[in-house]
């Protein structure tokens, strides 16, 4: 079984880097596995999970010339565990209003108190830049009923922060 | 009686097309009955159609009477040459499938949909379904038009909408 690592490549945005990147790996052997890639801030983002012969040193060191001319920092680390461990989200949180300190602890230190597995989380800002509002949903796992969290999450409520939480009913078909 | 092999992704058949059921036969019926099973036999399917074991005719099952929080439903449906007559609304929904292992995504469905089907006897039946029930049936004709839920993944950031989806 060959060795999985975590590859993190940030840097202003262009088109081509993804591109760019995975034919460097493809070149060199290495597969890839589980990934996520985004633009935030103006900024892409690459966070993926890559496997194959080289140690984690020689993969650093085959994307450096690639790294170097995408202006992308880059970093890569061992990693444990591997693929096909995926676990469905039960539990589906949505965050908005107007932007205040705080939120995101407020929010999902909540959920941990409760025993909630935060298994992906997307936040964005919009709205203007002086009225900023902030947008959250976060898609979990949980064994608490559903009732209790609700109960956890009235707090928030009460300070202004507009939370709801609902069941995601997985269906296989 | 022993469940049927459920053929899973990249097989190129499952993007095959099914044809109209004719006959309603013996043979259909045992069919239905094998169908059933191997539903049954799935890891919590609530539905089933029969390309999914490499048999190419419009014929699904849909059961959602025991799904994990209850929703409204007609029970066990054999739903054969089964066609949508009528949609409203929109709602994202998380789907997974037999034939698509240790994967789950986010989906776009009608919230409600008027129903045509024939039974396993042929008598043609009409349906009027919501939610949970109607994203079943929408899932299983996608199969017996050669679709899969993986052709119709939305990333949750076009869901901001909370749970309805207007276009």
């Amino acid at each position: 079984m060959s060795n999985w690592y975590m590859l993190t490549l940030t840097g202003e945005d262009q088109p081509g880097i993804v591109a760019r990147v995975t034919r460097a790996l493809f070149e060199r052997n290495m597969n890839l596995g589980e990934a996520s890639m985004l633009r935030l801030g103006g900024n892409f983002t690459i966070m993926m999970m890559v496997s194959g012969e080289m140690d984690a040193a020689a993969l650093k060191q085959s994307l450096q010339e690639v790294s170097a001319a995408l202006g992308l920092s880059l970093h890569v680390d061992p990693m444990q565990g591997g693929l096909h461990r995926h676990v469905p989200p039960n539990l589906m949180v949505r965050v908005s209003g107007a932007d205040q300190p705080g939120i995101v602890a407020k929010v999902t230190g909540v959920l941990a108190d409760a025993g909630f597995n935060i298994l992906d989380l997307e936040s964005d800002v919009a709205g203007r830049a002086d009225r900023p509002v902030y947008i959250m949903q976060i898609a979990g796992i949980a064994t608490a009923p559903l009732e209790s969290l609700e109960q956890a999450l009235d707090g928030l409520r009460a300070q202004g922060i507009d939370v709801n939480i609902s069941p995601v009913e997985m269906l296989v078909g | 009686m022993a469940p049927l092999e459920i053929l899973t992704i990249p097989n190129e058949q499952l993007k095959q097309e099914s044809q109209t059921v004719t006959c309603f036969d013996g043979e259909l019926q045992e069919f239905v009955q094998r169908l059933e099973l191997t539903r049954q036999h799935g890891p919590g399917a609530v539905g089933i159609a029969a390309p999914q074991v490499g048999h190419f005719q419009r014929i699904a099952i849909v059961d959602c009477s025991l799904a994990r929080k209850p929703v409204p439903n007609h029970g066990n449906l054999v739903l054969i040459n089964p066609e949508i007559t009528h949609w409203d609304g929109y709602e994202v929904g998380r789907e997974g499938c037999l034939s698509v292992p240790d994967y789950t995504g986010n989906v776009i469905r009608a919230t409600r949909i008027r129903l045509k089907a024939q039974d396993i006897h042929g008598e043609e039946h009409e349906y009027e379904m919501e939610g949970y029930e109607a994203r079943a049936v929408q899932h299983e004709i996608d199969h017996l038009d050669g679709i899969l839920f993986i052709d119709r993944v939305v990333s949750r950031r076009t869901d901001l909408f909370k749970r309805k989806v207007y276009r």
